[in-house]
């Protein structure tokens, strides 16, 4: 990766922090609970970097140290939404 | 393909920012976590169909034990637990990214360019914290960690030396990009890192520890993103850190702490030392009611906040808080809830309880917006609080908790207050609000407590 393509990407990472923070300061505190499990859940999409590592051709210790990623995020994700839609479903008004 | 790929992983960056903004309204959260997760499926699916991507054994296997173990997990956990279950989720996705940073670097071993080296390192050092940090977190909620606050010698050198000693290492395998070896220790001293940040910090102060875990657990994901280069991982990683540093501002704000005085362990000194803060108690009478006497005071007045704490949790006391509410909103009575920022082991932790326990959301009121009612109000219930209503926050200027933000309990009629004994709270203080000529002490536990007295209540 040379220095341009980096400060690309760091581009990207602030600009996106940006939007976060527009994106959250609106949410009311009653939500902050679900906010915090559904954010966790988005914080899954490391799944992608384990797909692409436990999936190479040659089985060698990126590929174990994939495998184990895929099933970290996976927690992560599934986990996630799911613990989130449960609480959101209680959510009620009069 | 690599194009449909690269403008799938847009749209699902698109699907979380809607995600996360339908989450600004109750009457949309739903929708919008579904929407974010249908972003993750799309991002996944099309991962899939990678070109780098040859075998499908091992994703096959990771993706069903990861979702059979997350899904058991999410129904499971009790809505008293959420807290743990959130730090331990926290915990998975850091993780995640550091066996994604080790996997990268063995692939590409030994040319590494300095770049992609520097951000494998941090990716390492961000989700190894997270990662450790997120169990001692999880088991401190879960009470297999103690909950108290945790100090050592040397403890704030300690961590720098810890600090200092990753980046040292972590350069020194930027330079030489062979190092392998090395490199796990990197991961190990991170690892003990993240165990060192969080062990001192009280149970109380979970909130804010959680929150900034959360953060960390996005930033970790951006990291993986700065390491394979990819524009959706830093989006999502970004929304997440931002989200989760915003949580704990007002977390911070809640208690009128800083984030450093929080992450140092400082307030709870005063914990530490709860007999000493005995010694200075505010002397005077304390009235204390039983169930029929509270009953009918209850029975003649127009309207009730409910102020529910942490207590409230432990003695699993929603069900039977929101029975007593229905029977006195059937008498007439206006009900609501009072909820500081900081009640309860998460934010909002409090709400979710609630509305377990079938609260409407609308009963449900912030801090700052019902603090102007309570001299209008009757009764004020404050049920396994303690800190939170402390009317020395207000005056006191030697008090720990001088200058937080409290609800203004005491400017209503009469106070009714349930806790199981006098004893302090997390901050290790005495409340005055016990002896104050309108205060009630309502001694018990929340549970039974508040079903005595909606039987009493319903007698009447």
């Amino acid at each position: 990766m040379d220095g341009q393509s980096f400060l690309m990407l760091v581009y990207i990472f602030v600009l996106a922090i940006f939007v976060g923070f527009e994106l959250i300061t609106k949410v009311p505190p009653t939500l902050h609970t679900p906010l915090m499990s559904g954010s966790n859940a988005i914080s899954g999409i490391t799944i992608v970097g384990a797909l692409l590592s436990a999936g190479l051709e040659e089985f060698t210790i990126s590929t174990i140290l994939g495998l184990s990623a895929v099933i970290f995020a996976m927690i992560n994700v599934v986990g996630g939404y799911l613990v989130t839609d449960r609480m959101l479903k209680m959510f009620k008004k009069k | 393909m690599d194009l449909i790929i690269q403008l799938t992983y847009l749209v699902a960056s698109v699907f979380f920012i809607f995600g996360l903004k339908m989450l600004g309204s109750p009457k949309t959260a739903r929708k919008g976590n579904m929407y974010s997760a249908l972003g993750m499926l799309l991002a996944i699916v099309v991962t899939l169909f990678d070109k780098h991507i040859i075998n499908y054994e091992w994703i096959i296997i990771g993706l069903v034990v990861g979702s059979a173990i997350g899904s058991t997990f999410a129904l499971r956990v009790q809505m008293t637990g959420m807290p743990q279950m959130v730090g331990l989720l926290n915990g998975f996705g850091g993780g995640a990214s550091v066996l994604v940073a080790l996997s990268e670097y063995y692939k590409i071993a030994p040319d590494i360019p300095a770049t992609t080296g520097t951000t494998i390192i941090i990716s390492i050092l961000i989700g190894s914290v997270t990662f450790t940090g997120s169990l001692i977190a999880f088991g401190k909620l879960q009470g297999i960690v103690t909950g108290k606050v945790v100090k050592y010698p040397m403890q704030h050198p300690i961590n720098a030396i810890l600090l200092l000693a990753v980046i040292a290492i972590g350069v020194f395998i930027v330079i030489n990009p062979g190092s392998s070896d090395i490199l796990l220790g990197v991961v190990g001293v991170a690892l003990v890192l993240g165990v060192l940040l969080v062990l001192p910090i009280g149970g109380a102060d979970m909130p804010v520890a959680v929150s900034l875990l959360n953060s960390y657990s996005g930033l970790a994901a951006a990291s993986t993103g700065f390491v394979l280069q990819n524009n959706m991982l830093i989006i999502a990683g970004a929304l997440v850190g931002a989200s989760g540093i915003i949580l704990t501002l007002i977390m911070c704000r809640g208690m009128n702490r800083s984030l450093m005085n929080v992450v140092l362990g400082g307030w709870a000194s005063a914990g530490a030392e709860g007999p000493a803060a005995d010694s200075a108690a505010p002397k005077g009478d304390v009235k204390s009611v039983d169930a029929e006497e509270l009953a009918m005071i209850l029975d003649s007045v127009s309207s009730v906040i409910i102020v529910p704490g942490y207590g409230m949790a432990v003695a699993q006391a929603q069900h039977a808080v929101r029975d007593l509410a229905n029977t006195l909103e059937k008498k007439g009575v206006k009900v609501r809830y009072a909820i500081h920022p900081v009640a309860g082991r998460m934010p909002g932790h409090m709400n979710v309880l609630l509305a377990e326990a079938q609260v409407p959301y609308d009963e449900l009121i912030a801090l700052e917006d019902i603090n102007d009612d309570f001299p209008n109000t009757d009764v004020v219930i404050v049920i396994g609080a303690n800190d939170v209503v402390n009317p020395a926050a207000r005056h006191d200027q030697s008090s720990p908790i001088y200058g937080m933000p409290i609800l203004n309990a005491d400017y209503a009629k009469t106070v009714v207050i349930n806790k199981r004994s006098l004893n302090v709270g997390y901050a290790g203080i005495d409340n005055e609000l016990f002896f104050y000529p309108n205060t009630l002490m309502y001694f018990g536990d929340a549970k039974d407590a508040m079903g005595k007295l909606n039987s009493e209540l319903k007698e009447l």
